[in-house]
């Protein structure tokens, strides 16, 4: 069954009333994936807005059971968990880690590959809000080009986003996806596919964030769909080796056109000072990497000589 | 003897298969560890239990020690009796983990292989690793020889799991943990009696969800049914009180485990000689068997001299050694690790426990054996010697430490 805003599950596992700041794309994120995984799952989150979100001692504003760990543990911490549930013979259970960028593509690095390298079985989820957010905005290895942080206060950052989804793909790990909390219903099926595979799945989340980023609290979702449209977020999943683009990401590669990234970076706050070098600079990024996508997609579709169609979700 | 086809007995065990036989019979569940000298051989003794199926546990090849002791916790949060091992800095690099562990009231066992640690890099023994970790929060106990090493650990989880509170067995590098020595390894069916099954002290399942270690403030909060629930505060005291009132957790399992396997544990330090003694020598690990031949020396030698091997550095037994002390005119603490800039971390703690009570000892304390540095019987002989005259000029105490390194 396709899965739409009609029949999603109306269960909540992220209660309204949380601790995260208005326009938060987490927390649209988190309500689909909770929903997608029917509850029936444990929690593992490094310090991070995730952790803001679950609220403060003694109350929670999550109906799921969840271990905070430090900043760098969560890929050891899910592996952990694991363990202990096979060590105890509790079978059913999903073991969720979900960190952000900075839990991801900077220090959790390290035990994410280690989890990853020895296959353990559990959903890695990086909601990826482009720097320490939780901390005032600091640049992280997920920042992009041009952008300012606390960090970056007067320059902007100097370097590309590392491409923390290709560091999973050289795991080999059989599933993997790209998603945006803008388009929460392909998140939704993107967590419910990985749900049904075993080893470990990694899907990487956008999530924009209205204070670092310097939007209106309004424009979250505008922002979300934004990135898709001007090609700086790709959607797609790569199952068992197989590269798909799905959903927007999808429509843009059969019919549509890439918008200029110019227009996206005038939208926040962050890009005021970018300059027209770095402008370009990003634009051919996206081209490059958007052509690597396109290519990957034919490939795929060769190789498998079909194509499922997909509509704009 | 050793029977045949059976693993208990009497059999010749360095440190580290004593630690891994320590392990295999507590039963552990869930291993996690990383590869460090000297610890390895332990590793790769507990691989090779689970791989043979000796072992039914989990056995977790971490990349790095830090990840050990996450994979401890979150699997000692659902319910699994977890264990490690480590050296001097997979100890410093997990520290993090230490205070998390600790903090969460999870009842992991840890063996600590003592190691200097770098830099430069030196391989050996002292104990600044487990030293430098004194105040994350965990039990520490010490073991003098391999037979001590296997009898603590199993120990160590009837402990951490009656008062929730982590425990690292130490035991010196190389000097034990390389060096085989007669062990007995009692019998599974005996250790199951001693040790039952462990049970957590919380639980996550999506039937009944808790959100563990959640941000919590300084003040006690009011809960969504309207109870007043502890502020971080209060829960830093609840694990103050815990370790204060272990000590009698940890003087009664050293009762019960004499009782079922005729080694005695019910002290918190070992004595010889002590009663009536002059002259008291303080050491810590397999350095308190060679102070007994330090003492022997000096005893033929007309001193009437006593050793006190400190087995529980934490919680430190201030009350027990101030009464065991309280008639030493001199007390020579020899410490294989210093607080850089004072002394000692045990010659310190000893000084803490003296003040306010009836001892009127001199007490001097030696910086010994760092890095691996041999420390033999008669040297410690001679810095006790030596500094005799210093006691007769009535100065009880010395501002720095003396540093005993003979070539």
């Amino acid at each position: 069954m396709k899965i739409n805003a009609v029949n999603l599950t109306e269960t909540e596992y992220a209660l309204p009333g949380n601790r995260t700041c208005p326009g938060c794309a987490l927390a649209l994120a988190y309500r689909h994936i909770l929903k997608a995984l029917d509850g029936q799952v444990i929690v593992t989150v490094p310090a991070s807005c995730l952790t803001v979100l679950h609220g403060m001692y003694p109350i929670s504003s999550v109906t799921v059971p969840c271990v905070n760990t430090p900043f760098a543990t969560t890929g050891a911490s899910a592996t952990g968990l694991l363990a202990g549930l096979r060590a105890t013979g509790r079978k059913g259970l999903t073991v969720l880690g979900i960190a952000g960028d900075g839990g991801t593509h900077d220090i959790g690095i390290q035990s994410l590959s280690g989890a990853a390298e020895r296959q353990e079985d559990f959903i890695y989820i990086c909601y990826d809000n482009e720097g320490y957010m939780n901390t005032g905005n600091q640049r992280s290895g997920s920042t992009p080009l041009g952008a300012i942080t606390g960090t970056t206060p007067v320059l902007g950052k100097r370097q590309n986003a590392k491409d923390i989804a290709a560091i999973m793909e050289a795991h080999h790990l059989p599933y993997i996806a790209t998603a945006n909390a803008s388009y929460p219903l392909d998140l939704y099926e993107k967590v419910r596919k990985a749900k049904d595979i075993k080893g470990t799945r990694f899907i990487h989340v956008f999530t924009p964030c209205a204070p670092g980023w310097q939007y209106p609290y309004s424009d979250t979702v505008k922002i979300g769909q934004l990135a898709v449209k001007t090609g700086l977020v790709v959607l797609y999943e790569i199952h068992d080796g197989a590269f798909r683009l799905t959903s927007a990401s999808a429509s843009l590669a059969s019919k549509g056109k890439l918008k200029p990234v110019k227009e996206y970076l005038a939208t926040q706050g962050r890009f005021e000072g970018i300059t027209e070098t770095q402008i370009s600079q990003l634009q051919n990024w996206v081209n490059t990497r958007w052509q690597c996508y396109l290519e990957r997609q034919r490939n795929s579709q060769t190789a498998t000589s079909g194509t499922e169609s997909e509509p704009d979700i | 003897m050793a029977k045949k086809n059976s693993k208990d007995g009497i059999r010749l065990l360095d440190g580290n298969q004593a630690a891994a036989e320590g392990a295999r019979l507590s039963r552990v569940q869930v291993i996690a560890a990383y590869p460090i000298t000297p610890q390895t051989p332990l590793t790769e003794e507990l691989s090779e239990f689970v791989e043979r199926g000796e072992l039914k546990a989990e056995y977790i090849a971490v990349e790095s020690e830090h990840s050990a002791m996450a994979v401890c916790t979150s699997a000692s949060l659902v319910g699994a009796r977890t264990f490690t091992a480590t050296s001097a800095h997979g100890l410093a690099y997990m520290h993090e983990m230490l205070h998390w562990a600790a903090g969460a009231r999870l009842p992991v066992v840890l063996a600590c292989v003592n190691r200097a640690l770098g830099a430069p890099w030196n391989i050996l023994n002292d104990q600044q690793d487990s030293i430098s970790q004194r105040d994350t929060g965990w039990i520490q106990l010490y073991a003098r020889n391999n037979q001590e090493i296997l009898d603590t650990i199993i120990q160590a989880y009837k402990i951490a799991e009656t008062v929730y509170i982590p425990v690292m067995v130490c035991y010196d590098g190389y000097v034990l943990s390389h060096t085989e020595m007669p062990v007995e390894i009692p019998s599974q069916a005996v250790v199951d009696k001693f040790l039952p099954p462990y049970k957590p002290h919380t639980t996550l399942d999506p039937a009944n969800p808790k959100n563990y270690n959640l941000v919590t403030l300084a003040d006690p909060r009011i809960n969504a049914e309207g109870v007043l629930c502890h502020g971080y505060m209060e829960l830093r005291y609840l694990l103050q009180e815990a370790l204060q009132n272990s000590t009698k957790t940890i003087t009664d399992a050293g009762k019960e485990f004499g009782k079922l396997f005729g080694r005695d544990y019910s002290s918190l330090f070992w004595e010889d000689g002590v009663d009536g003694a002059d002259i008291v020598i303080v050491a810590m690990g397999s350095l308190a068997m060679e102070a007994t031949m330090t003492a022997d020396m000096l005893r033929d030698e007309g001193h009437k001299v006593g050793v006190l091997g400190l087995r529980v550095f934490r919680p430190f037994p201030k009350a027990a050694l101030a009464k065991a002390l309280q008639k030493a005119g001199l007390v020579t603490v020899f410490d294989k690790n210093i607080s850089y800039g004072s002394e000692g971390a045990t010659c310190s703690e000893i000084k803490a426990a003296l003040y306010g009570s009836k001892s009127k000892a001199a007490i001097r304390n030696f910086i010994v054996g760092l890095g691996g540095r041999d420390v033999k019987a008669r040297e410690l002989a001679d810095a006790i010697r030596n500094t005799l005259p210093s006691i007769e000029s009535d100065a009880l105490n010395t501002e720095y430490p003396e540093w005993v390194c003979y070539i």
